[in-house]
């Protein structure tokens, strides 16, 4: 089996003078979640755009599978096996629940040049399927502009699954999420990368959800990589603790459930 | 050498007044984001009434001086007027929207001045004590002109100095660069636009009164000038005043020296150059990225739906209708009606396809249209081409033409799209108008008629079957996986990159689909009409499409069908009960546009869901 399903290599990117992400390497392994974690402003979702193609790295490399997609557009980055959520949900308005993973199934099916056949009739099953696994059975006709924001997060979520990812990519999967909610949600996700053998790469504010579900943590602080491990050997992590002492992120406490994450 | 000399000196004095014009409208769109249409009405409203206030105030500088300076007062006021009572209520609709409600007031101003002053074009007295002219270097160059020439300069650096010294200046700057801003330092955000449309319309009012002696003062100022102004502002950036100033500079020499060296392609060449600047620099020389971008406008668009079945099964009887009817009414004129009407209907549907479900504004969907007409036209006038291979030619030609102008346009957005749609449209018109040899230019295309087998009644069922069809393809196309990833990437393109969709090859696909339905229409218009004029493809004919669009609302399928018999229907019956149809129309669509933002479909559609769900 092959080490690492995604792998960044000295990734760097700058805006202006400052730099987002500097001389960034770690890899995804086959099946792991991995978080990345990290103050506000650390680089996290400039990572995730160099990662799927939003935005060309100034220098570094990546890797899917072993083969360079450094620069692809995000549509080939999707095409080849990466799906993706993002900080601000993402999804089509106009669109009922059920069409807007249609779509992506028919995109992934490069069925969207047929200009002929009604769109309705095409991958429907597979969509309730998706829709059954992530909880949204319920929500299938309503259209995606009048859901609740945790509903549009599993929207997302299923949109993402359409293309059978080998990497799931999630900014923020939980954020503006009731806490219990966020629990759940991570769940679902870890659950359902086990029964694929997918991997996930998410970054997260809270740490009850980095610690319940993280295979291992990365840490970013201004752009660059200043820890890598387990979630205990991260939480034992002096220059993590330094990073994050103040901003409510305490890894000596157990953090206690339900209580509100550090303010970000 | 000296001919040189005299043309660039004429360059200058027309830069100068497009300069003026252009700034104001560069200003207002600055803040409140709004394409003010209207903007050349005012430039014309600031011709005619300094041609009253002048010649009915005491002759001498005083009389001219002064009488320009009230006209340019009133029309600020009229500006002023105009915002509070529409536009104010509009800044939140979408832009096309804007656009058409501005046209509104462009038909109402063009009545309003017919009913006030007259059809005749009015001379209007030379300015005192410049009626002369001047030696420049052996040269005789007209004095006013070269007065002219100095007022630009000097407007540009008041308002420099009214934007960089004054709270209101700063406060304007603030506006331009970042909306949000304004509403967090508290100001009153209202007074500020107000108070901004005085400035801008007033400086199109004062470009107007300054014509007075150098052309006659009538009623086409208004278009000529807007389509002029809209290309200054857009070539120098929307919102820009040193854009608009190097701009105008730029247009006004250009067509000087046109004139000169291509005297038969001067109209292209200005429009040419706009296509250049925004396909190289898309917001212009000096436009910037809007700071903060409302995140993401979303007006979430309704779901598009089939149609409930009593809906269906209305359109069905209303088509059999408009099948089995016609032979029974008496005489050639309901045909024509009902031909025209059919057409109509196809050439609005080929729009909503890029405007609804591609959510790109389009300016210049006539050229395709008038491309399709003249396409079908010329076979028949050069190669005696019969009706029927004429008319397959004409998607075919329309279509090429959006593959070409499709490639440029679909990479812009919003405004400046839509600028680019209406510069090539203009490069399509000027080349019609201006290659006489090919096209004969002004006087048409003539003799265009159906073949023998196809009579008045037989051409109206033609016409209606290819709307009919036409209209239903575009309906199955917007429904398929191919029309939902065109909705997709207007949604969300971030979204739609991301699942693999590429937004620009099925942006440029769905335009030139709607330009080759949109060239079916115009080809069925050269036959029905049995010519083409250069007005199938002018700006007056873009706006229709888009009024009928806008009419019957974008969000619905249904929309341009009835958006586009509402519009015929009523064109029709205006034109023939009064001469004033411009004034009763405009005053229509801005009824219209204030009581139903959402079109007429989408008023009747939230009716009718209101009413089956009591409660
Ligand atoms: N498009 C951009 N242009 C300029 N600066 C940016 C842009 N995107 C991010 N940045 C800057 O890069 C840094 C990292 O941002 P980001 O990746 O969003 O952090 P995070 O997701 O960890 O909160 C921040 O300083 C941010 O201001
Ligand atoms: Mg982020």
């Amino acid at each position: 089996m092959r080490r690492y399903t995604l792998e960044a290599q000295n990734i760097q990117k700058s805006f202006g003078g400052v730099r987002a992400v500097d001389q960034v390497s770690f890899g995804v392994r086959p099946g792991e979640m991995l978080a990345l974690i990290g103050p506000n402003g650390a680089g996290k979702s400039t990572c995730f755009n160099l990662l799927n193609g939003h935005l060309k790295p100034d220098g570094g490399q990546v890797k899917l599978l072993g083969q360079d997609i450094t620069g692809l557009a995000p549509r080939r980055v999707w095409k080849r096996g990466v799906g993706r959520t993002f900080q601000i949900t993402a999804t089509f308005g106009s669109m009922t629940v059920r069409e807007n993973v249609q779509l992506a199934l028919q995109s992934h099916r490069g069925e969207l040049a047929r200009i002929w056949s009604p769109a309705w009739r095409l991958r429907g099953g597979q969509a309730d399927t998706l829709l059954e696994r992530v909880g949204l059975a319920g929500q299938a006709r309503r259209p995606c502009s009048v859901l609740a924001y945790g509903d549009l997060k599993r929207v997302e979520l299923a949109i993402a699954l359409a293309n059978n990812p080998r990497l799931l990519l999630m900014d923020e999967p939980t954020a503006g999420m009731a806490p219990a909610e966020r629990v759940g949600l991570m769940a679902l996700v870890a659950e359902i990368a086990r029964e694929r053998g997918m991997s996930v790469l998410f970054t997260e504010h809270d740490m009850d959800v980095v610690f319940g579900h993280a295979d291992r943590v990365l840490v970013l602080d201004r752009g660059r990589l200043i820890a890598e491990g387990t979630p205990d050997e991260v939480r034992a992590n002096a220059l993590v603790q330094e990073v994050y002492l103040g901003s409510g992120f305490e890894p000596e406490a157990e953090p206690e459930p339900g209580e509100e994450p550090p303010a970000c | 050498m000296e001919n040189l000399l005299l043309q660039a000196l004429n360059g200058l004095a027309s830069a100068s007044s497009l300069f003026l014009v252009a700034s104001g409208l560069t200003v207002i769109f600055g803040v409140t984001r709004i394409v003010n249409f209207a903007h050349g009405s005012l430039y014309m409203l600031g011709a005619y009434l300094a041609f009253s206030i002048v010649t009915n105030l005491p002759r001498g500088h005083l009389g001219f001086w002064g009488g320009v300076v009230l006209a340019a007062l009133a029309v600020g006021a009229i500006g002023a007027v105009l915002e509070m009572l529409l536009l104010r209520r509009i800044y939140r609709a979408p832009e096309l929207f804007q656009l058409l409600a501005t046209f509104g007031v462009v038909l109402v101003v063009q009545d309003v001045a017919l009913l006030t002053w007259g059809a005749q074009d009015l001379l209007g007295p030379r300015a005192p004590g410049l009626r002369g002219s001047v030696e420049l270097l052996g040269l005789r160059f007209p004095l006013y002109e070269l007065v002219l020439i100095g007022i630009g300069p000097v407007v540009l650096g008041l308002l420099l100095l009214l934007f960089k010294r004054t709270r209101w200046g700063t406060l304007v700057r603030a506006a331009t660069q970042d909306r949000e801003m304004v509403g967090a330092l508290g100001v009153n955000q209202r007074w500020l636009f107000t108070s901004v449309f005085f400035v801008g319309s007033m400086l199109a009012g004062l470009a107007g009164a300054l014509q007075l002696p150098r052309e006659s003062v009538n009623l086409h100022m208004d278009l000529s000038t807007i389509t002029e102004v809209f290309v200054v502002v857009v070539v120098g950036g929307l919102g820009s005043l040193p854009g608009a100033a190097l701009a105008a500079l730029l247009i006004g020499e250009l067509h000087a020296f046109g004139i000169l060296i291509f005297p038969k392609i001067t109209l292209v060449l200005v429009f040419l150059v706009m296509a250049v600047v925004l396909v190289v620099r898309p917001r212009g020389l000096f436009g910037k990225a809007q700071v903060a971008q409302a995140a993401v406008a979303s007006v979430a668009e309704p779901v598009l739906g089939r149609a409930p079945p009593q809906l269906k099964w209305l359109g069905l009887v209303a088509l059999l209708v408009a099948v089995v009817a016609p032979p029974y009414l008496a005489g050639d004129y309901a045909l024509i009606v009902l031909t025209d009407m059919a057409i109509a209907v196809l050439f609005a549907a080929s729009l909503h396809f890029i405007m609804g479900p591609g959510g790109m504004a389009s300016f210049g969907h006539a050229a395709y249209f008038g491309i399709g007409a003249y396409g079908a036209a010329l076979l028949t006038k050069w190669f005696a081409a019969p009706m029927v291979p004429a008319l397959l030619a004409a998607p075919f030609c329309a279509g090429v033409a959006g593959v070409i102008f499709g490639f440029f346009c679909v990479r812009l957005s919003g405004v400046y799209s839509a600028m680019l749609t209406l510069a090539f449209a203009q490069i399509a018109w000027s080349v019609a108008f201006q290659w006489v040899e090919l096209t004969g230019g002004d006087n048409g295309v003539l003799g265009v008629w159906p073949d023998a087998w196809a009579t008045k009644l037989h051409f109206y069922w033609l016409a209606l079957g290819c709307s009919v069809v036409g209209t239903l393809a575009l309906r199955r196309i917007a429904l398929s996986p191919f029309g939902y990833a065109l909705r997709a990437q207007r949604d969300n393109t971030l979204r739609a990159e991301a699942i693999g969709i590429n937004a620009f090859e099925i942006r440029w696909v769905a335009f030139v689909l709607a330009a080759g339905f949109a060239g079916v229409a115009g080809g069925l218009f050269a036959f029905a009409k049995g010519s083409v004029f250069p007005t199938a493809l002018d700006i007056p004919r873009s706006v229709d499409a888009l009024l009928m669009v806008l009419l019957g609302g974008v969000q619905t399928l249904a929309g341009p069908v009835l958006g586009a018999l509402a519009f015929t229907g009523l064109h029709e019956q205006l034109v023939r009960a009064t001469d004033y149809w411009r004034l009763v129309l405009g005053g229509v669509i801005l009824l219209l546009v204030l009581a139903f933002p959402q079109g007429l479909a989408g008023a009747v559609r939230q009716r009718w869901e209101a009413r089956r769900r009591p409660g």
